[in-house]
């Protein structure tokens, strides 16, 4: 299906270009970016955006500074809600239930119960080990003790954690390196199970061999978690995600599978971009 | 070729780097000099009183008449109308200045947070002694119309008239401790689907607990050495305070009192001020340290 509506065919800068071997690529949504445009009051951020997301697959927003991919991942948990003046307009659909998340009668809250989000910089909350991967449980109303322990121990291993600090759960979460706090982040992230896991930049304020492992697990996550990652890197883009989608000035300009965003765009913007023209 | 740097402004810029660090490591320790002085009057004016006064005495004894035929020295009397009306302010400012603080910080629109803040500074400002007639002359009458046995000169007014006054500290200083507290902690809050109290309970204040709790220890500090409202409304009767309905004599309104009097210089009744005023700095002491271990204890490097 392409994502093309015949409005947007009228100007030729918001049209996104598919390649033709990612249609038949994408046979199961999980998210469906319809027509959305995102306003930092005034500023016009997100121009008339399509997004396909396939479930259980890893999808890389790219892009230079400023492009609109970090306001896009951040409009698919809501967190623009946090301040004032921003406003959607379209629709982010996640499928198959239909849910517009960014319908204005819809409770960030409970969109934010179903979406997890690992930011930038490792943000652990300053409780123990345990009490940073129970905390998405708790606030959930999960209070057996079984329950806890056996879904910590299950976050923390899948975020290959676990024998690190299964000896010290309850000691403070600032005791441990910015690696294995993120990882500790995206532990905590992936306890209450969510439907889709954003991913901002997780891996921008690490050394080379954290973000190995960082790389590592979402490339586990694949066929088990629907992730969808900003990266700065093109190299990690080209290395871990499925399907990648280039993003220039708050217009969505292409999208498609991995190795052909990288291997033969279609758009100009994108070959003078993933050949390091630009960006 | 590169710039060449006359050594004469090179001599001169060192000249006035040494001369400065010189006038700010004098200012520094003038404020130690003064903390020093003030310990050596209060020690060696209490040496000269427990010279005469046993320190058994002074700490078991539970009366204190130094003006009296029939002297006694039990400075746990005036260190209990201390101690009950400050524990009476922290009832008072600790779960109101908490909520305060998190409101402001984590809930109230900017717009309103401008209007109420000023407002609070202006608690702040207003003299303490406005505050012990406002206690002694309103509350107090008011409070007797609804609790019966409230005396005239009580504990229990007071000590709420200095939980107001110390609000406005405990809530700017608790409140600047949650604001520190980065944003990228309640980003991970909401990720998680917090509610906004939650995120404020749950990861707020557990981010500032080293500045909210050294904010309780100097409302804490503030309310012991506060003078004016209890000298005024809690009465000067020096008695073990069990009871906030009647009146008892704190150390600084028994201070106040007997530096007013015209007690002779050399008297052992003079001599208690410095005893008293011993005790009230080591009590206040002993918080700051408290805070102090605290704060250490619960600072979190993000």
């Amino acid at each position: 299906m392409t994502r093309l509506s015949p409005s947007d065919s009228a100007s030729l800068v918001t049209q996104i270009k598919v390649a033709p071997r990612a249609l038949n690529a994408v046979p199961d949504l999980r998210v469906d970016v319809r027509n959305l445009d995102f306003y930092y009051g005034t500023f016009h951020a997100l121009k008339s955006v399509q997004l396909p997301v396939a479930n259980a697959k890893v999808t890389a927003l790219i892009g230079p500074s400023g492009c609109g991919k970090s306001t896009l991942l951040r409009s698919f948990n809501r967190m623009h809600d946090l301040y004032p003046g921003n406003r959607y307009e379209g629709e982010i659909m996640l499928l198959p239930e239909q849910l517009n998340i960014v319908g204005r009668d819809v409770d960030p809250m409970l969109v934010r119960l179903r979406i997890g989000m690992v930011f930038q910089k490792p943000n652990p909350f300053p409780k123990s080990i345990y009490d940073n991967v129970a905390a998405g449980l708790t606030i959930r109303g999960i209070s057996s003790r079984s329950v806890l322990d056996e879904r910590v121990e299950r976050a923390l291993r899948q975020a290959a954690l676990w024998d690190e600090v299964k000896d010290r759960l309850k000691t403070s979460a600032y005791g441990l390196s910015g690696g294995q706090q993120q990882r500790l982040c995206i532990a905590r992230a992936l306890a209450p199970e969510p439907d889709v896991l954003l991913l901002d930049e997780p891996t921008s304020a690490l050394d080379p061999i954290a973000t190995a492992k960082i790389e590592d697990l979402i490339d586990e996550f694949r066929d088990r978690y629907t992730v969808v990652i900003v990266t700065h890197n093109m190299q990690q883009a080209a290395r871990i995600s499925d399907y990648t989608a280039f993003m220039h000035l708050g217009h969505m300009v292409e999208y498609g599978a991995t190795a052909d965003v990288f291997s033969r765009p279609a758009d100009e913007r994108t070959i003078a971009y993933v050949t390091g023209r630009f960006g | 070729m590169p710039l060449l740097v006359s050594p004469r402004f090179l001599a001169r810029r060192r000249l006035v780097d040494r001369a400065m660090r010189a006038m700010m490591f004098a200012a520094a320790f003038v404020s130690v000099l003064v903390t020093m002085g003030i310990v050596y009057v209060l020690v060696s004016e209490s040496v000269r009183f427990f010279a005469q006064v046993s320190m058994l005495d002074f700490l078991t004894d539970t009366q204190w008449t130094p003006v009296f035929q029939d002297k006694h020295f039990g400075i746990m009397t005036l260190v209990s109308g201390t101690l009950m009306t400050s524990g009476i302010a922290l009832l008072v400012a600790v779960p109101a200045g908490t909520i305060l603080a998190i409101y402001l910080s984590e809930f109230a629109p900017p717009a309103l947070r401008e209007i109420i803040k000023p407002f609070l500074e202006l608690i702040a400002g207003v003299p303490t002694v406005a505050f012990g007639y406002f206690a002694l002359l309103f509350l107090t009458p008011l409070f007797q119309t609804f609790i019966p046995g409230l005396a005239g000169f009580n504990l229990l007014v007071p000590g709420i008239v200095m939980g107001i006054m110390i609000l406005p500290y405990i809530v700017s200083v608790s409140e600047d401790a949650m604001r520190a507290v980065p944003n990228t902690l309640r980003e991970g809050a909401y990720a998680l689907g917090y509610t906004r109290l939650q995120t404020g309970v749950k990861v707020v204040i557990p981010g500032a607990l080293s500045g909210i709790t050294a904010a309780y220890m100097l409302g804490m500090s503030r309310a012991v050495g506060e003078t004016m409202v209890v000298a005024i409304a809690a009465g000067q009767q020096a008695k073990i305070a069990l009871n906030p309905l009647e009146g008892a004599a704190t150390i600084t309104a028994y201070i106040v009192q007997i530096s007013l009097g015209d007690v002779p210089h050399d008297s052992i009744a003079y001599l208690t001020i410095f005893a008293a005023g011993l005790t009230l700095f080591l009590m206040t002491l002993t918080f700051n340290v408290i805070a102090f271990v605290l704060r250490r204890k619960y600072r979190e490097v993000y």
